[in-house]
């Protein structure tokens, strides 16, 4: 059945637009992401402009992300101090993504800067996940025990000044790396239209050593707030949401999300590592093939007002 | 005396043809289209009657075609071309089109080339020619695809540019009628039809109507919401996306 999206402009079959958020929302479940990095890519391959693919996506984002973080909240996972400290740095890092992403468009390069963008982080994400999960996998193989990477000793980056205590996480940590960290997510995630918690995680674990107890749950509530003000800041600038895309996008995205969970539970940490690095590093290679070879179709059409 | 005066009569009346020996009379089967989020494309109905006046000869020699333009509400339109830029493939040039129109079918009942020279048709802003020309075609080598070419077969293969030289049927030799398809994507707005008959390789009558594209329902609200109240329409989907969590997050309660 085919409908017609009124922002996006473009007849699409509903059933494959909620399969879609079916799949992104089971794999989304599986490895604990928000999925935005595939989502936004799979909305550009079938020939939805990349700018109205990463505002709407950052709604999807928004609602999977307000599910999970409502579940963490119940079993107490969250660490609410440090969130609202990655949410200072998040905020300002999404305005300024958004400001990006407006002046992109106006001088007709955002298309390009996407997909450069999604080439690079992806494939380096992509590449350092699998040679971590590979040499996880291998260790055990060998029999040696997994050295879990939380040891106390100290970075440059604990000889920063202006010490936070955050007590649910027991870290001691300064307060630049922690706004910084915030700032970036904010700022690739609103320009990118992705959630960032494939970032996120890594990040606070090896950055401020926060513990697994608290650094989804954590990172969920940052990818909530950042992506519901990215919604709010691209529809009030760019006017590119499409409300009805996001809506069938986040209901597929929510049921599959709770079968991906169920499926992510039977799995082995290192392989989902592995699996999740190589789905990221294909969605990058995927994006450079898309620059690097050459298209059949030379010609693209635009409206001079929009898109 | 009686017959060289005939003679000389149809004679007059051969030569000064275009002097509207013939009415065109036409008849849209709707003036209006409503498009709502389940619209999925339509077909319109244009009927037209030939009225002769008793002095032309009948049929003309050539016998009569009808060429009929539907051109849509008109906008700018960029076309960029892809290009290797350091070994990335990226939109390096591009060219606007003014008041290009949106829609534009153009209906005959055989080849535009068999019923009037080319030339005839530029000048009368028939057939293609609706589509404007760009004043700076910079970059273009010889034998490449112009920007305006690739404009065309753009649109044509999201059906929103038509070329159809079996569009209009002759149900008698007076009679005929054209069907205008609007494609589900069809833009909001006015189209302006205009009908014309040929004959002898001139254009001897012409007749115009308009129909109009609406949008109505949730989409048309969407659209107005999305331009017009960005920020509210911003908040309402986020709180929409809310509520969407917590919902499942209700649904799927597993402690």
């Amino acid at each position: 059945m085919q409908i017609y999206l009124p922002i996006a402009d473009l007849p699409v079959n509903i059933f494959l637009l909620f399969a879609m958020g079916l799949a992104v929302g089971f794999i989304s479940g599986m490895f604990g992401i928000g999925g935005g990095f595939l989502m936004t890519p799979l909305l550009i391959f079938i020939g939805i402009l990349p700018a109205v693919a990463v505002a709407t996506v950052s709604s999807h984002i928004a609602a999977s992300s307000a599910s999970s973080a409502i579940s963490y909240w119940r079993r107490n996972a969250i660490d609410i101090s440090l969130a609202l400290m990655l949410l200072i740095g998040g905020i300002v890092g999404t305005a300024g993504g958004v400001w990006l992403f407006t002046l992109l468009r106006s001088a007709d390069l955002l298309d390009l800067v996407i997909a450069l963008s999604y080439v690079v982080l992806l494939v380096a994400v992509g590449g350092l996940m699998i040679s971590e999960a590979v040499r996880a996998i291998m260790r055990t193989y060998q029999g040696h025990p997994v050295v879990l990477r939380r040891p106390g000793s100290h970075t440059w980056l604990h000889g920063l000044p202006f010490k936070v205590r955050f007590k649910r996480s027991k870290i001691y940590v300064s307060a630049i790396p922690v706004l910084g960290i915030g700032l970036i997510i904010g700022f690739i995630g609103s320009l990118m239209g992705i959630g960032g918690g494939f970032l996120l995680v890594p990040m606070l674990i090896y950055f401020l050593r926060v513990p697994t107890a608290t650094v989804i749950g954590t990172s969920t509530v940052l990818t909530l707030v950042t992506m519901a003000s990215a919604t709010v800041m691209h529809a009030a600038t760019n006017h590119l949401v499409d409300a009805l895309l996001a809506l069938i996008l986040m209901v597929g995205g929510v049921i599959g999300a709770q079968f991906g969970a169920r499926a992510g539970q039977n799995m082995k940490a290192e392989r989902l590592r592995l699996l999740l690095g190589l789905l990221v590093l294909g969605v990058g290679v995927r994006f450079a093939i898309d620059i690097l070879v050459q298209p059949t179709e030379l010609f693209s059409l635009r409206f001079a007002g929009g898109g | 005396m009686k017959r060289i005066a005939i003679l000389i009569l149809t004679l007059l009346t051969l030569t000064a043809s275009p002097a509207a020996a013939e009415r065109l009379i036409t008849s849209l089967s709707s003036h209006q289209v409503l498009v709502s989020s389940s619209f999925t494309g339509t077909e319109l109905v244009l009927f037209g009657a030939i009225e002769r006046d008793g002095a032309t000869p009948f049929p003309r020699k050539s016998g009569y075609n009808i060429i009929v333009t539907v051109s849509g509400p008109r906008e700018t339109l960029v076309v960029r071309r892809k290009d290797r830029l350091a070994g990335i493939w990226t939109n390096v040039e591009s060219n606007s089109f003014l008041d290009a129109p949106l829609y534009l079918a153009v209906l005959s009942n055989k080849p535009l080339d068999e019923i009037a020279p080319a030339e005839m048709l530029r000048r009368l802003d028939i057939g293609m020619n609706v589509v404007p020309g760009v004043h700076v075609a910079a970059g273009i080598e010889s034998g490449e695809e112009t920007f305006r070419d690739a404009l065309i077969r753009l649109r044509k293969q999201r059906k929103l540019y038509v070329e159809d030289p079996a569009g209009v049927t002759f149900i008698t030799p007076t009679l005929f009628r054209a069907s205008i398809r609007l494609p589900a994507e069809s833009p909001v707005g006015v189209y302006d039809i205009d009908v014309r008959l040929f004959a002898e390789n001139a254009n001897i009558a012409r007749a115009s109507s308009a129909l109009e594209v609406v949008k109505v329902g949730v989409e048309q609200f969407i659209v107005t919401a999305a331009r017009d109240h960005g920020v509210v329409y911003g908040l309402f989907t986020t709180l929409m996306a809310l509520l969407t969590g917590w919902f499942a997050s209700v649904v799927f309660r597993r402690d």
